[in-house]
């Protein structure tokens, strides 16, 4: 500690309760008290939602504003401290416990006062603070308002209007946090109530995080309403595994069973929100699908078999194939399973055909990624904290919302707050956009590298900008370049930000051809022989293997032999028929699985592995930042790891992996030196000259919406349905001359097929580009055979679609 | 027979047509106005408002020419007036009928103040139940506009100045500056956090004047005259003439322009004093938010601090007179009904207390009160008073509390079975004989209309 004493001018030092209190200038009084150990009761107030001062709950007295003059009694949670000033609460003063004893008198005056049945009870802050600071028992004896309950405001949301003490915490952070000002009060006085528009549903993707902070019962969610007492729940802290974000988690388990998940606190990742794909989608495992025994094809059917037959019928087909055998462990691993694939592939199996990218991809992202993400920690990445202080943020191939919900949290925050300019390369200008106060600069699906180019010679990158590259980019060709070039030229920061939660660890583990765990170069020999050492092996493979695609192609030509697989979705691919064809084609498939899925229907031998919530490891989020995942469920019939599978699988195919559970794993990977070497070059691509094609038709935007077909959120139907309906966005132009009206029934083509969605109009859409969910009905590219900056035929629908629903009956 | 009446604002109003331009104009007006904008520097302006006096008739009694000078000049943003025509208040009657008789000294007002803080779009905010009174003010503007006294080069100075006049929607509170600024901007009118204060940041978060009509009808006259006529009325400190709303139960209720500092006694003698055969109960001296005052009261000058030393407060000046045949219970009773029907629900005491209070009146009035309901009451309104979000809730703990403190054995009759209706029969308040049965009707515990 310093022991300078020289004057702080952004500090202000007041008393509360005849205690000095020094915090920085503009700091409230109630989080003063705070930093006190003062508990100063409340319930509109939230640290992270502007102050309305509504509930009265925490007025204090104030002797002396600091000027010598009173005040009459004042809210804590809205006074900013003065220097000087003099604060009296319960503590000290009398007519404080009064005040406060009065305004909880006052807000049970009409609470049902049903604890004993809502789901609140025991974690509720109204009923807490009754019992520390209320009177002990009401003075009321007069009507209480009732109202019918629940209603829905959504279809994964329900309002009990009764026991709505009116803080406008829900409606605040609506309009404040998220942006989906969709919810307000209605009526006045007394009969004032929580409701929504008749005529514009509340559709938000972070609705849940209205439930967890309302401060009494009177919002609960569709999900967890009735299904269990929070004194019954044990509670985890961990992270959470839909996205890339990090979230930190609090998940609430009973008997064996995941019964909801709550946003964790982490100020410098999630703050206290997280999204409804992240809160809600955790049933996927609980629709009885779950695979818990390992399955072996005989006679062309797959049968349930033991451990012992399973692993042999794989160490036959494994053997067969030799070192012809291509590996895919899919972006949802944590960094122990990673890395255990990462090893079983290079140490075990001798081949470097490995690759997690189970999504659209290329050459140039793998050179960018081994060269640019790969091999780096926190310190030298863009964090959410850089995001808040930058003065500009440019998006390419990267919808935040959709994409990384809490980045755009972050940026909605940082506009909000500090006027930060966000910058969208996009065909047209999203809901998310716009409530980012972001700029168009109207690019069309191909042409970032083009667009990001011209916006740096036009002055808009320098060094306080950062550049966000979304997973897309992989498909646009010279766009990561461009990201590079353009980023090095001004002196901009950039960050590439996957979806998938594992994206990262995988990269970190080396989960991909031609690059070792830790950002070693696979090319580079010191490397290889660096980890060879490690791993106990005479040496690696010094070819740098096939990436997703040419694994693919390779399996289907014969060329590799066998095929493992883990946690893919066909839907995630560009071209699922042609990976269906790898995988009949291929002589051999092991899938390692915790459910069943296209892939496993087409294993020939299927190895259960454990749930997420089943084990501990590692998640790196797109901050590269180290994000824990807890053991929740310890259920005695849960499956082995990865980790213990794959290793398993190595010794029967008499080698060694050198781990045998994810804390080995975890152990093993930290025990590596860090890489001195350098590390991979980047070979920048040129753009392409313009969309291929013949010009006819309208060029394909797309990209998924959050709460779409994803195999995470089976079972959350309801968090599912409570999303804006789907539609086509046009350009008004396009739409004019096509004759499409919004709302009318619009018909997009492609060489595989068709598909309809009424049509919404996009006043700045770019005129020639059309823009459609690219996994909310089916995957386009099995509807349509087309995919993103593909050409598609647009034309208004002759019959009416089907009413639209989103399909709840899982995965496609 | 006492004749303090000083008629300024309230001079032309029994002409034929007042209201029409060329009669305001016939009478001088507009000169004040073209006085301001040809002859003076806005700070003059400013500089006259303040050493006349001149202070805020809506109720505070904050000076008006100080509030001119805290909008920040060197602030980018546009400056707006904002006149709070929103007259609400059970007995508040002053603005609307000047705005029936001359709305151009509205007007004209209007334009000097706009021009004294440099803002040129001011809007006038009336209550939306007054239809009549809007349509006449809308029209006053559009002969003002036609006339050249409002739209751009006023006078030939190259000031220009745009008038909107605009309706609510019949909510009490958004007589409240900061809730009537959120109303004028399409939301729901609840009152801000303060600060920021309008002047730093009021209507569209700009440098924001609000001014109660009466005050900016009064610069007109002052522009005209000087600070130093203005000085010679009122009282010390409480300069200048006002308009005195006498109704009740007086023989000749109506509006007295006086100068501060006049009493009741006097209002009341020039009102033809209570009607025959009572005697005063109770008054309000400004409004139903403003404790009452009995005939002790009578002679207390109806200035800002003589009234306040007398434990109530000036208000609107709306002097509801009630005599020996009103219950006090029942008085207390259709004004916190009042407030509980207006309360906007954003505080929690201010909502509840108020369901609650009405509950309990009810009873009280119904001879259905419990014995302790009368400290009971009290104690719910100290939970109230001084805790909510802005004064709204005053308004009901004042005229409770008043109400108790001078005739609480009418509270304890109710507490101990006997209806206030068996106390003072409802039907011998009433000025107009009404046909017994609905007296009757009136009589339940519903406490409808009489």
């Amino acid at each position: 500690m310093s022991t300078d004493v020289a004057a702080k001018p952004d500090m202000v030092t007041f008393t509360i309760d005849g205690t000095e209190v020094e915090v920085p200038k503009g700091t409230l009084v109630i989080r003063a008290a705070e930093k006190i150990g003062l508990e100063i009761p409340r319930f509109c107030d939230h640290p992270l939602l502007d102050p309305v001062a509504a509930c009265r709950a925490c007025l204090v007295e104030v002797p002396d504003a600091g000027n010598g003059r009173p005040m009459k009694p004042q809210p804590a949670c809205a006074l900013t401290a003065m220097p000087g000033m003099r604060i009296e609460t319960a503590e000290s003063n009398d007519k404080v416990a009064k005040h406060q004893k009065g305004m909880i008198e006052f807000l049970l005056i009409n609470h049902p006062l049903d604890c004993p049945i809502c789901d609140k009870g025991g974690e509720c802050p109204l009923q807490n603070q009754t019992m520390s600071h209320g009177p002990g028992e009401s003075r009321y004896e007069g009507a209480k308002r009732t109202y019918v309950k629940p209603i829905h405001i959504s279809a994964e949301l329900l309002l009990d209007r009764d026991r709505c003490v009116l803080c406008q915490r829900c409606s605040r952070f609506s309009s404040q946090i998220s942006g989906d000002d969709f919810i307000s009060l209605a009526e006045r006085g007394a009969m004032s109530q929580i409701s929504i528009y008749e005529d514009q549903p509340y559709t938000s993707y972070f609705a849940g995080n209205i439930v967890q902070i309302c401060p009494v019962g009177a919002l609960t969610s569709a999900d967890y309403r009735f299904q269990s007492r929070p004194f019954d729940l044990v509670s985890t802290t961990t992270t959470c595994e839909n996205c890339a974000a990090g979230c930190e988690l609090r998940v609430d388990h009973r008997h064996y069973s995941v019964r909801r998940r709550l946003a964790g606190a982490d100020p410098e990742v999630n703050e206290e929100w997280n999204c409804d794909k992240g809160r809600f989608g955790y049933r996927s495992a609980q629709d009885g699908r779950r695979l818990t025994t390992p399955l072996v094809r005989r006679d062309g059917r797959l049968e349930p078999a033991s451990w012992h037959e399973a692993i042999d019928a794989a160490v036959t087909g494994l053997k067969a194939a030799g070192q012809a055998v291509g590996v895919l462990p899919g972006g949802h691993l944590t960094l122990e399973n990673a890395y255990a694939w990462s090893r079983f592939a290079r140490a075990v199996l001798g081949t470097d055909d490995i690759d997690f990218r189970s999504r659209p991809s290329s050459d140039e992202e793998a050179g960018f990624l081994a060269a640019h993400v790969a091999g780096r920690g926190l310190g030298e990445s863009v964090t959410y904290a850089d995001l808040e202080k930058a003065r500009r943020v440019v998006l390419v191939s990267f919808e935040p919302e959709d994409e990384s919900p809490i980045v755009f949290l972050r940026l909605r925050k940082a506009w909000r707050k500090r006027g930060l300019e966000v910058v969208t390369l996009a065909p047209f200008s999203t809901r998310g956009s716009r409530k980012m106060g972001a700029r168009l600069l109207p690019t069309a699906p191909g042409q970032e590298a083009a667009r990001l180019t011209q916006l740096g010679a036009d002055g808009g990158l320098d060094e306080d900008t950062i550049i966000l590259v979304g997973e897309r980019a992989a498909t646009s060709p010279g766009a990561l370049s461009a990201v590079v070039a353009q980023a090095t030229t001004h002196g901009a920061r950039f960050a590439w930000i996957p979806r998938r939660a594992g994206e990262l660890a995988a990269l970190e583990a080396g989960a991909l051809p031609g690059l070792l765990p830790g950002g070693r170069p696979g090319t580079d020999p010191a490397a290889r022989a660096e980890m060879a050492a490690a791993w106990g092996v005479r040496s690696l493979p010094d070819a740098t293997g096939r990436d997703i695609g040419r694994i693919i192609e390779a399996a289907t030509s014969g060329e590799l032999k066998a095929l493992v697989t883990g946690g893919i979705q066909e839907a995630d691919l560009d071209d699922p028929r042609a990976f269906e064809d790898a995988l009949d084609g291929v002589g051999f498939v092991l899938s390692l699985e915790q459910r069943p899925s296209d892939v496993t229907e087409r294993a020939d031998v299927v190895l259960p592995v454990a749930l997420l919530e089943e084990q501990a490891g590692t998640f790196i989020n797109w901050e590269h930042r180290t994000r824990p995942v807890a053991l929740i469920n310890a259920a005695n019939q849960a499956p082995m790891t990865d980790v213990r599978v794959l290793a398993a699988l190595a010794d029967a195919l008499g080698a060694d992996l050198g781990m045998r559970s994810p804390a080995q794993a975890g152990a093993d990977l930290a025990g590596l030196p860090d890489w001195a070497g350098a590390r991979a070059g980047f070979e920048p691509q040129a753009p392409e000259a313009g969309p291929d094609g013949d010009g006819r038709g309208m060029l394909l935007a797309s990209w998924r919406l959050l709460m779409d077909n994803s195999a995470a959120l089976d079972g959350a139907d309801f968090a599912r349905a409570a999303t804006q309906p789907l539609s086509v966005a046009l350009s008004p132009a396009d739409a004019e001359a096509l004759g499409i009206a919004a709302g009318a029934p619009v018909s997009l083509s492609g060489p595989d097929g068709s598909m309809q969605l009424p049509a919404r109009i996009e006043p700045d859409m770019m005129p020639g580009v059309v823009w459609a969910p690219l996994n909310s009905v089916e995957p386009l590219s099995v509807l349509l055979g087309a995919g993103p900056a593909d050409r598609v035929q647009v034309e208004a629908a002759r019959i009416a679609p089907p009413a639209q629903t989103v399909d709840q009956g899982g995965a496609a | 027979m006492v004749d303090k009446l000083t008629p300024i604002v309230t001079a032309h109003w029994g002409e034929e047509g007042s209201w029409r331009l060329e009669n305001y104009v016939s009478h001088g007006g507009y000169g004040a106005a073209r006085k301001a904008l040809t002859t003076m520097s806005s700070p003059d302006v400013i500089s006259l408002v303040k050493d006349a006096g001149l202070r805020g008739r809506g109720g505070a009694g904050f000076p008006t020419g100080m509030k001119w000078s805290f909008i920040p000049q060197d602030n980018p943003n546009p400056k707006y007036l904002v006149v709070n025509c929103d007259e609400s208040e059970p007995g508040t009657c002053k603005d609307m009928p000047m705005l029936m008789a001359t709305p151009h000294t509205l007007i004209e007002g209007i334009i000097i103040a706009c021009y004294a803080v440099n803002a040129h779009h001011a809007f006038v905010y009336v209550r939306g139940e007054v239809l009549h009174v809007i349509r006449r003010l809308r029209k006053a503007v559009a002969e003002a506009y036609e006339a050249g006294y409002l739209g751009a080069d006023l006078f030939g100075t190259g000031y220009g100045l745009d008038v909107i006049v605009h309706a609510g929607a019949g909510a009490y509170i958004c007589g409240e500056e900061t809730a009537l600024l959120d109303s004028l901007e399409g939301r729901r009118g609840q009152p801000r956090l303060r600060p920021p204060f309008p002047a730093v940041e009021g209507l569209y978060a700009c440098p924001t004047v609000v001014n109660n009509a009466e005050s900016i009808a009064s610069v007109p006259a002052i522009v005209e005259h000087g600070a130093a006529w203005y000085q010679q009325m009122g009282t010390e400190r409480s300069k200048g003439a006002m308009l005195y709303s006498v109704s009740g139960h007086v023989r000749r209720p109506g509006q007295f322009e006086a100068p501060l500092g006049i009493t009741m006694r006097e209002l009341i003698e020039m009102a033809g004093g209570i009607r025959e055969g009572h005697e005063l109960k109770f008054f309000t001296p400004g409004g139903s938010s403003t404790p009452i005052f009995t005939p002790e009261h009578l002679d207390v000058p109806l200035d800002y601090e003589s009234v306040s030393a007398a434990g109530s407060i000036l208000g609107t000046k709306a002097l509801q007179c009630f005599d020996d045949t009103v219950s006090a219970v029942r008085t207390a009773l259709r004004w916190t009904e009042f407030y509980k029907h207006e309360s906007c629900g954003k505080c929690t005491p201010c909502r509840e207390g108020s369901w609650w209070l009405v509950q309990t009146l009810r009873n009280i009035e119904a001879g259905k009160g419990s014995p302790g309901d009368v400290d009971k009451m009290l104690d719910v309104c100290d939970n109230v008073s001084m805790k909510s979000f802005c004064t709204l809730a005053e308004g009901f703990v004042a005229c409770i509390t008043s109400a108790v403190r001078h005739f609480r054995s009418e509270f304890e009759a109710g507490c101990n079975g006997t209806p206030a209706w068996e106390l003072f029969p409802y039907e011998a308040s009433a000025l107009f004989a009404a046909p017994r049965e609905l007296v009757t009707v009136t009589s339940t515990n519903e406490g409808g209309a009489a």
